[in-house]
């Protein structure tokens, strides 16, 4: 336990690791496999690698890196679309910072950017909003993205433009939906996921109630997880309770700021502006029914897709990259061919690179390099002797 | 973007539209306190509020310790640090 002291309190640390180990037996596993818990929330995946959790789990414990970064997922062909919309002379673009380096099929849009076009990061859409105020000739398109998390704050700001009539404001709506996705993860049939830590601030919008769906159908525990490294502890601890008693329920673990109920304004808001798209590509996993939104029709004004031309072409991902296999959980982020080599978070292939929250990026800046690049070289030199004996 | 950043009301700035003024690890920017705001809690009631504010919005009010812990948390991933930067990158292109 190398890192255990790191913990801000290192006692509870080490009783909740001791508690784990002591649920080993308790838990039936099938054929002896490892149990799969995944973690849906890019946020909790950056916590987990800065802070060495997976190392210091025992061995029939596996973590899988959900898909929940935003820009992680975010497929080529809409970032395309946004250097389409960024290139119009008449147009500043505006994002948060995160998507300016993944790549699009041609070119990112900081590559776009280098290229002449105006595009600028915002922190906020409300700052967005008060360029559009100040550059009443120009249309301002805000790169909406994001889980739930974000969807309020995009919401009210389109209310805010529509109370204030400023038409030179709109959005280029991206955002993505949590419940089915994880929906979606669980039909896969080459996922097994045990158990979930479901994301905090997603939760914080939408509250409980839409995780119930993860108990009751599918008989999967599924617990709100904060941010800390001990709150991640501890809802992995409390999956394992309820595999180890038989249990399926929603526990919130995060209470201290996840009320049962959500977010009530964010989520009239969310509503007032936003519908169900019937379905939503993404990176890697391809498209998943009503996984995305898209604004409702009194918001047409609004929204850069009816605005402007958007091209809208799917383009499939490079071929060398796995982002695909990595988000399923199928593989591990070192186990892909251009891991370290081609991709590399300074000039990365696939979007898990880019982000701080990707899982290959948190290999990649917090594992032992030379180490995994050994091991993906003996995985494959094992895989090769297996096919040549077969 | 995701795990937001704490900070403190010191203003209500736009009481119509809900804007306040937060203090987020020194830098003073407008905040949407839509999400934190209700009959229970009204603007008048936010003055020192500790929030977590994502994106320029209030989305939960926080306790003083709990606003502690995070920005230590969020130091220690590097993240406060990219939100700080993301901030006053903002405010550039807002005054030009
Ligand atoms: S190493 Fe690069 S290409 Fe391979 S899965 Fe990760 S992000 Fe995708």
């Amino acid at each position: 336990m190398k890192y255990v002291d790191e913990f801000r309190d290192p006692i509870k640390a080490k009783a909740l690791f001791n508690e784990i180990h002591a649920l080993k037996d308790k838990i039936k596993r099938v054929d002896n496999k490892p149990l799969q818990l995944m973690e849906f929330c890019g946020g909790h995946t950056h916590t987990i690698f800065r802070y060495g959790i997976e190392q210091m789990l025992p061995d029939w414990i596996e973590l899988v890196h959900g898909p929940g970064c935003p820009v992680c997922v975010l497929p080529m062909g809409r970032v395309d679309d946004c250097v389409t919309l960024a290139e119009r002379p008449d147009v500043i673009f505006t994002t948060f910072g995160d998507a300016m380096r993944v790549p699009g099929s041609k070119k990112s849009l900081l590559q776009a950017k280098a290229d002449g076009a105006d595009i600028r990061m915002v922190y906020s859409p409300l700052d967005a909003l008060e360029l559009a105020r100040k550059n009443l000739d120009r249309q301002v398109i805000f790169f909406a993205l994001g889980f739930e998390t974000t969807m309020p704050s995009t919401a009210l700001t389109v209310l805010q433009a529509e109370s204030e009539g400023i038409e030179n404001f709109s959005l280029f709506c991206n955002h993505i939906t949590t419940v089915p996705t994880i929906k979606a993860i669980l039909d896969s049939p080459d996922m097994q996921i045990d158990g979930f830590l479901a994301p905090g601030h997603v939760s914080m919008v939408v509250g409980e109630k839409p995780f119930e769906f993860v108990a009751e159908t599918y008989d999967k525990p599924i617990v709100v997880t904060g941010f800390e490294p001990l709150d991640i502890l501890q809802s992995i601890w409390m999956v394992l309770k309820q595999l180890a008693e038989n249990r399926c329920e929603v526990e919130n673990q995060y209470a201290r700021i996840v009320a049962a109920t959500g977010n009530p304004p964010g989520l009239d808001a969310i509503s007032k502006v936003f519908e169900l798209r019937e379905f939503f590509e993404w990176r890697g996993l391809g498209s998943i029914d009503h996984s995305g939104v898209k604004m409702r029709e009194h918001f047409s004004g609004f929204d850069a897709e009816r605005k402007f031309s958007v091209p809208n072409i799917k383009i499939a991902d490079p071929k060398s990259c796995q982002c695909g296999e990595v988000l399923k959980g199928v593989i591990r982020p070192w186990e892909c061919k251009v891991f370290g080599s081609s991709c590399t978070p300074e000039i990365p292939m696939g979007a898990l690179m880019v982000s701080t929250e990707g899982a290959c990026a948190a290999y990649y800046n917090f594992g032992n390099l030379p180490e995994l690049l050994a091991k993906r070289k003996q995985k494959k030199l094992n895989n090769d002797t297996e096919e040549s004996a077969a | 973007m995701c795990l937001g950043i704490p900070g403190q009301i010191i203003e209500i700035t736009d009481k119509d539209n809900l804007i306040a003024k937060v203090d987020v690890s020194g830098v003073k920017r407008p905040v949407n306190i839509a999400c934190i705001v209700n009959d229970e809690h009204p603007v008048e009631n936010c003055i020192n509020d500790w929030v977590l504010v994502h994106v320029g919005f209030a989305m939960s009010r926080i306790d003083e310790e709990e606003a502690k812990k995070t920005l230590t948390l969020l130091n220690e991933l590097g993240e406060i640090q990219e939100e700080i930067a993301a901030m006053n990158a903002s405010q550039v292109i807002l005054e030009n």
